[in-house]
């Protein structure tokens, strides 16, 4: 097997080059004041993109994210709740705060990551949640009222009056809190859905999952390697380590050009492995053209794949965490690593001067690679007291940072120093870091728990995670590139080795090795003010604590009471700050404290893709009788039953209203004949030698003894006594039925009867198959129902009423030697046919029945209908098989044989279901002929309570029959074969309706049964 | 989920319908005295382990072979998968 | 054969079969095709298996398999059961044919207008397919046949040349949905 890669070179590991307008300018504009050399980006080709309507420029490789701090665009959203001013915090799909509505019109999304969404010429975004703009925000407001606004607010605030809640606090908190806006508007895209298989998933395309990649595709191992990002490398593409003698994106590239070139290897990045499920199956999104300004004509938006595998390796690497202070929200502020990936990898610096606040020996790494770039770094602030000097700038060793200024962007940090004094440093950004927490996702999303791993404290993932997931790299906590390529390349292995394929690891290059050396610092203590743990949902370090202070104790309660960890980023970089204070403030291990559930999806999916191609009319598949182009060319309208379109009516020229059609079609049949397309109805081919046993055994009348060539109606029940479904069967020859079902159940008949055959009686001999689609089947029915089939049948076939009598059937031929079926059974009461013709012919037999009945005034007719003549002749049908009705309520207990055991005929002997006052189907006249008889409607004795207590039935089917003149229905009333001539009421309270009606017998016309046998 | 079909090998539950305990092979005998009560405990009565179960799912998008599937409600995991009418006839269905 | 006058119609309700050409892969309407359902009488498999081969001139094919041998195609469809497929112009009466053939060890049905056959060929199938269905189409190799669920509907996908030329095999009433999604499948793929 092969894959094919995409032609679009969405593969190869290069940014997108589409939309890329040609510009001579080349270089960084002036206006990208923070553009720094380098980078992975492309310099010479310019974009052109707008934020909140003014124009900016960036280049291919940019991200949104990059682009705007390149043009020195810092403040990027407004906070969920208090609107604070909010920049990035991250470099990736993390982020909680850079949130915009990005494209306009009906493209328009919100809560777009600019960390993620790729530049594209003409791009255009608009900030979130700020009126009228984000610099002066009136919501702001919110932000003085803070005190009111803590965790549980809503619980506590809106509690009084009840009636408010709906009218008044909602509507003004929904306006004032939230995220982006929706266009509504349909979605213009179009979506796929897929399904992949291969041996080894490699979730994550950094160090470790390339070193896997590479190891289990040089051993043939079918392989899918996939990654979030538009480039392959992971954290390599954010750092400046070498690998061997190589710098670390050129072996990246050498890598993925050649699993690029191997054809058991699909590589896919843009793609974000989101949902583990069971037995190594996993959900993915492939972003196919999200950096374009729209999909190509016919190509998906997006694809939602579902991934058969055997074996997962989760190289989802880490997320850096930030450290709380006082107003570490300002823009400006993000995560170190960020700063480091924007300027090492978009070639960009949030600000002219920075500084660096870590405990841990990684956070200075951000200080050495911006001040090779020429950025100044004013300082590296390290919580340790022992922190070693790795960068050429200042280092505060045992300090803190303890506030922060600048209204709309960082001016200056405010530090405590390790002698207890104070000071201000100017800086227009600060990387924080507190260390990395590995991304378990996936190994928890089937309910595996975490286990703490104290030497990075943090998470990595348990031993009981998925079946057929292990873990490498900073996934599992194995940080250096040195691990990440070890450990990958060797669970490849491992995995591959488990599945009986020989795999060797690969040569592993010498490169960066260090260990890591932090120690833990979650927030700082000094300060009044709010320091944010999660900035998405504006939870602070306070609202844990007031969590804390009233109860809500538990990891999960914690989440709920204060919305700690939720939205569109689930505290990717928040959830394990709140864990640490309230392990802290209840006295237990973080570990003992616990996490969260995770669960699918990793990060947040269009609802487009969810639905896939599944909209509008392409929701379900459409099924179409063999008659209806005929029926579309002569005017029907068509209903839906089930998938079938069948024809309700049609409607001839000059009728306006249905029921003139619906009228006129019943007349014409009682008076002459009609043509019905009644393919829909199921049809299942019972044969062997016990199939006659086999229909004794499905069906609750006796079959065994049905003649060859004769037809009859079977009432199959449910095991509990319950009516299933009913049909009529026919014994074509001695060891071959075909038996009908509704049209609804005909899915669910054939499940049962294959049950009943497999699972009950496996030594019988019947075999079933269903023959549905392939027959086109008419009812010809009316009094000259039999002159006009004359016309086509052969001649060699009597159709006589001698020759072919009621309930009889048999294989003929048709307009000179087609092969046919005509059985004589009638579902209006008038004499009636069902010819059946392989379907093809299906269409010209159509045609020929109204051609040749034209001398008979032959009418088409619809459900419609067929549903007032089946009333009319007092046919049970899906409105009377509701579920809860038995044999003996349809009139038809006498059928259920005690000779014989059949399914459901135990179990209607039991006591409750024989009842003297049980309900029995009977019919329904208004004694006032302007009244209506309404279905759905309750009977009541007249003058009794309008009560459930004295209810004795309901209305099931009505209509207005035009033989009759007459509003008609079918119901199920208490001993109602007793009560024919009582007037009762009909009644509805929920609309007022209270008539009365007269209990008669439910066969309105032809009680006697002689216009069927004529 | 995926269900290994003794014929068709590994295939997507989602190809299957589920009806549910496999103890609906057991059919009681129509004739037997307590012929009602069996009845009544055959249709209404489950066990609702939290563990192994078997069950009856029906390849309806496959083969149309109905399975007993041996299952763990807790872990999902599924244990036997075998052909019903097999099932059927070891525990002495017949015609 | 027959001598009536009526009119067949395809699947598509087209004249004749329907062949859209998208770039290098092409579908085809294939109705020029008619179908038989054969399954073992209980105790008869072998009986049925040996005279199947008789008829066919090729042995019945093993679970998920086909067997071809001019003019005739046989391929599984379930314990004990395959379908015969063979060309319409000759072999119109193909149940009755097959049931001369087996008697009474086999039940036969005639299931030539259950089913539309659509054929997918060209270099891009498997791209094509696993936007339809969860067919591991990669791994099956000519002859190969399996049931799967393809725009919500059970289908019969035989693979006639790995990689290049499938047939699908769905239900009939509803061509134009399965056919609108292997166009759109089709563009989108490729």
């Amino acid at each position: 097997m092969t894959y094919t890669n995409r032609a679009d070179g969405s593969q190869i590991n290069q940014p997108a080059a589409s939309g890329v307008r040609a510009q001579s300018s080349g270089g960084s504009g002036k206006s990208q004041v923070n553009r720094l050399r380098g980078g992975q980006i492309d310099p010479q080709q310019t974009l052109s993109f707008s934020f909140d309507g003014k124009k900016y420029q960036g280049h291919p490789g940019d991200t949104l994210a990059s682009a705007l701090l390149a043009n020195n665009v810092r403040l990027m959203g407004r906070s969920f709740k208090y609107h604070r001013p909010r920049g990035v915090l991250t470099s990736g799909s993390a982020e909680p705060n850079a949130l915009v509505e990005l494209r306009t019109g009906a493209r328009q999304e919100p809560n777009t990551r600019a960390t993620t969404a790729e530049l594209f010429d003409g791009l255009v975004a608009k900030s979130q949640n700020r009126s009228p703009s984000l610099k002066y925000d009136f919501m702001a407001i919110n932000d003085r009222f803070s005190n009111f606004l803590t965790a549980g607010f809503y619980y506590k605030t809106f509690m009084w009056p009840k009636a408010f809640w709906e009218k008044l606090y909602e509507p003004i908190i929904r306006k004032a809190a939230g995220l982006g806006s929706l266009s509504f508007e349909d979605d213009p895209d179009e979506y796929d859905k897929g399904f992949l298989h291969c041996d080894l998933l490699i979730v994550g395309g950094g160090p470790s999952g390339l070193a896997a990649a590479l190891t289990a595709g040089r051993a043939g191992a079918r392989v899918i390697l996939a990654d979030e990002d538009f480039m392959f490398g992971g954290r390599l593409n954010g750092e400046t380590f070498d690998i061997g003698d190589q710098i670390g994106r050129e072996w990246v590239a050498a890598a993925v050009a050649e699993l690029h070139a191997m054809p058991n290897v699909r590589c896919m990045s843009r793609t974000t492995i989101n949902g583990a499920f069971d037995h190594g199956i996993y959900s993915a999104v492939e972003r196919v053209s999200d950096h374009l300004p729209v999909p190509p004509e016919g190509k998906p938006r997006q694809i939602l794949w579902r991934i058969y595998t055997k074996r997962t390796l989760l190289c989802a690497g880490a997320i850096e965490r930030p450290i709380a202070f006082e107003n570490n929200d300002r823009p400006g502020i993000m995560l170190a690593s960020a700063m480091r990936d924007y300027a090492n990898r978009w070639a960009v610096t949030a600000a002219q001067k920075v500084a660096v606040f870590t405990n841990n020996d990684d956070g200075h790494r951000t200080a050495v690679d911006l001040i090779a770039k020429g950025v100044k770094v004013a300082a590296v602030i390290d919580t340790r007291t022992d922190a070693p000097r790795i960068a050429d700038c200042e280092l505060l060793a045992g300090a803190q940072v303890i506030d922060t200024a600048g209204r709309l962007g960082l001016n200056f940090v405010k530090v405590r120093l390790a002698d207890g004094t104070d000071r201000n440093i100017e800086c227009g950004a600060l990387g924080v870091s507190g260390g990395w927490n590995p991304n378990v996702h996936l190994s928890s999303h089937q309910r595996g728990r975490p286990v703490w791993n104290d030497q990075i404290a943090a998470f990595v993932p348990g031993p009981d995670g998925p079946p057929g997931l292990t873990a490498a790299g900073a996934a599992n906590g194995d940080f250096s590139t040195a691990a990440a390529l070890k450990t990958g390349s060797a669970q490849a292995a491992a995995a591959l080795s488990d599945l009986g394929m020989k795999a060797s690891t690969i040569d592993l290059p010498e490169t960066e090795d260090a260990q890591p050396n932090q120690t833990p610092f979650w927030y700082v203590k000094y300060g009044k003010g709010r320091a944010w743990i999660d900035q998405q949902n504006d939870v602070t370090v306070k609202d844990v604590k007031l969590a804390h202070q009233e109860n809500y104790r538990s990891v999960e309660h914690l989440k709920r009471y204060t919305t700690l960890g939720m939205a569109t980023d689930q505290g990717k970089t928040s959830n394990m700050g709140g864990l640490a204070i309230m392990a802290e403030l209840t006295g237990q291990s973080i570990p003992e404290t616990g996490t969260t559930i995770f669960r699918p999806p990793y990060s947040p999916v269009p609802m487009g893709t969810w639905g896939g191609r599944a909209r509008g009319k392409h929701f379900h598949p459409t099924r179409e009788t063999p008659s209806h182009k005929w029926a579309v060319e002569n005017g029907a309208t068509f209903v839906e039953v089930g998938n079938w379109l069948r024809a309700q009516w049609f409607t001839k020229p000059g009728e306006t209203h249905w029921r003139e059609s619906v009228d006129r079609e019943v007349r014409a049949v009682r008076e002459s004949v009609g043509v019905c397309d009644v393919t829909t109805l199921g049809k299942i081919d019972v044969q062997g030698t016990d199939a006659a046993q086999f229909l004794n055994k499905v069906y609750a009348n006796a079959f065994a003894k049905l003649a060859v060539g004769k037809t009859r109606y079977g009432l199959m029940l449910r095991e509990d006594g319950v009516a299933m479904d009913d049909g009529t069967t026919a014994r074509l020859s001695e060891h071959h039925f075909v038996m009908t079902t509704t049209t609804a159940n005909a899915v669910n008949v054939y499940r049962h009867m294959e049950f009943v055959r497999q699972c009950l009686f496996p030594d019988m001999d019947v075999q079933l198959i269903s023959t549905t689609e392939a027959w086109a089947q008419y009812a010809v029915a009316g009094p000259n129902s039999r002159k006009l089939l004359q016309k086509i049948v052969d001649p060699e076939f009597d159709i006589s009423n001698e020759g072919f009598e009621f309930m009889a059937c048999r294989e003929i031929t048709v307009c000179g030697g087609l092969r046919a079926r005509l059985f004589r059974i009638s579902f209006s009461g008038e004499m009636a046919f069902e010819l059946a013709v392989p379907t093809r012919y299906g269409d010209a037999l159509m045609r020929r029945l109204m051609e040749e009945g034209k001398e008979f005034d032959v009418v088409a007719y619809g459900t419609e209908a067929l549903g007032v003549m089946r009333i009319e002749k007092g046919h049970a049908a899906g409105n009377e098989l509701n579920g809860t009705i038995n044999a003996l309520n349809l009139g038809m207990g006498r059928m259920v044989s005690k000779k014989k055991d059949s399914i459901g005929s135990t179990m209607s002997e039991r006591e409750g279901m024989n009842l003297p006052d049980a309900l029995n189907m009977v019919g329904f006249k208004p004694v006032n002929s302007a009244d209506k008889v309404t279905a759905g409607g309750h009977l009541m004795t007249k003058g009794s309570p309008v009560d459930a207590a004295h209810d004795q039935g309901y209305v099931t089917s009505a209509c207005y029959s035009p033989i009759l003149n007459s509003s008609i229905g079918l119901g199920f009333l208490k001993d109602g074969a007793n009560r024919m001539g009582e007037i009762v009421s009909l009644v509805s309270p929920l609309t007022d309706l209270n008539v009365d009606v007269e209990v008669v017998n439910p066969q309105f016309v032809d009680p006697e049964g002689v216009r069927v046998r004529a | 989920m995926i269900i290994n079909h003794p014929l068709l090998g590994p295939r997507d539950a989602q190809e299957f319908t589920y009806l549910g305990d496999a103890s609906l092979i057991d059919r009681p005998d129509w004739q037997a005295e307590d012929a009602q009560q069996q009845f009544y405990e055959y249709t209404y009565l489950r066990e609702n382990p939290a563990g192994e179960h078997r069950e009856l799912w029906f390849h309806e998008a496959g083969d149309r072979s109905w399975l007993v599937v041996t299952r763990n409600t807790l872990t999902h995991e599924i244990s036997n998968v075998e052909m019903a009418s097999d099932v059927a006839r070891a525990r002495g269905r017949s015609k | 054969m027959s001598v009536h006058d009526l009119k067949p119609i395809t699947p598509l309700w087209g004249t004749a079969a329907q062949i859209d050409n998208l770039g290098d892969m092409r579908i085809s309407e294939c109705p020029d095709w008619a179908l038989a359902s054969i399954a073992a009488r209980r105790g008869q498999e072998d009986a049925m298996a040996a005279a199947a081969n008789k008829f066919l001139g090729v042995a019945l094919p093993d679970v998920a398999r086909s067997a071809s041998k001019d003019p005739f195609t046989a391929f599984w469809t379930g314990p004990h059961q395959w379908m015969i497929e063979a060309p319409h112009d000759t072999h119109e009466d193909l149940a009755a044919q097959v049931k001369s053939a087996l008697g009474e060890s086999a039940s036969v049905t005639e299931q030539t207008d259950g089913w539309v056959r659509f054929d997918l060929e060209g270099p891009h199938c498997d791209d094509v397919l696993e936007l339809l269905c969860n067919a591991d189409t990669r791994t099956m190799e000519q002859g190969d046949v399996t049931r799967t669920q393809l725009e919500h509907l059970g289908c019969f996908l035989i693979c006639r040349a790995a990689g290049t030329h499938f047939s699908v095999l769905g239900p009939r009433s509803s061509a134009g949905s399965l056919h609108h999604a292997l166009i759109t499948a089709t563009k989108s793929a490729t």
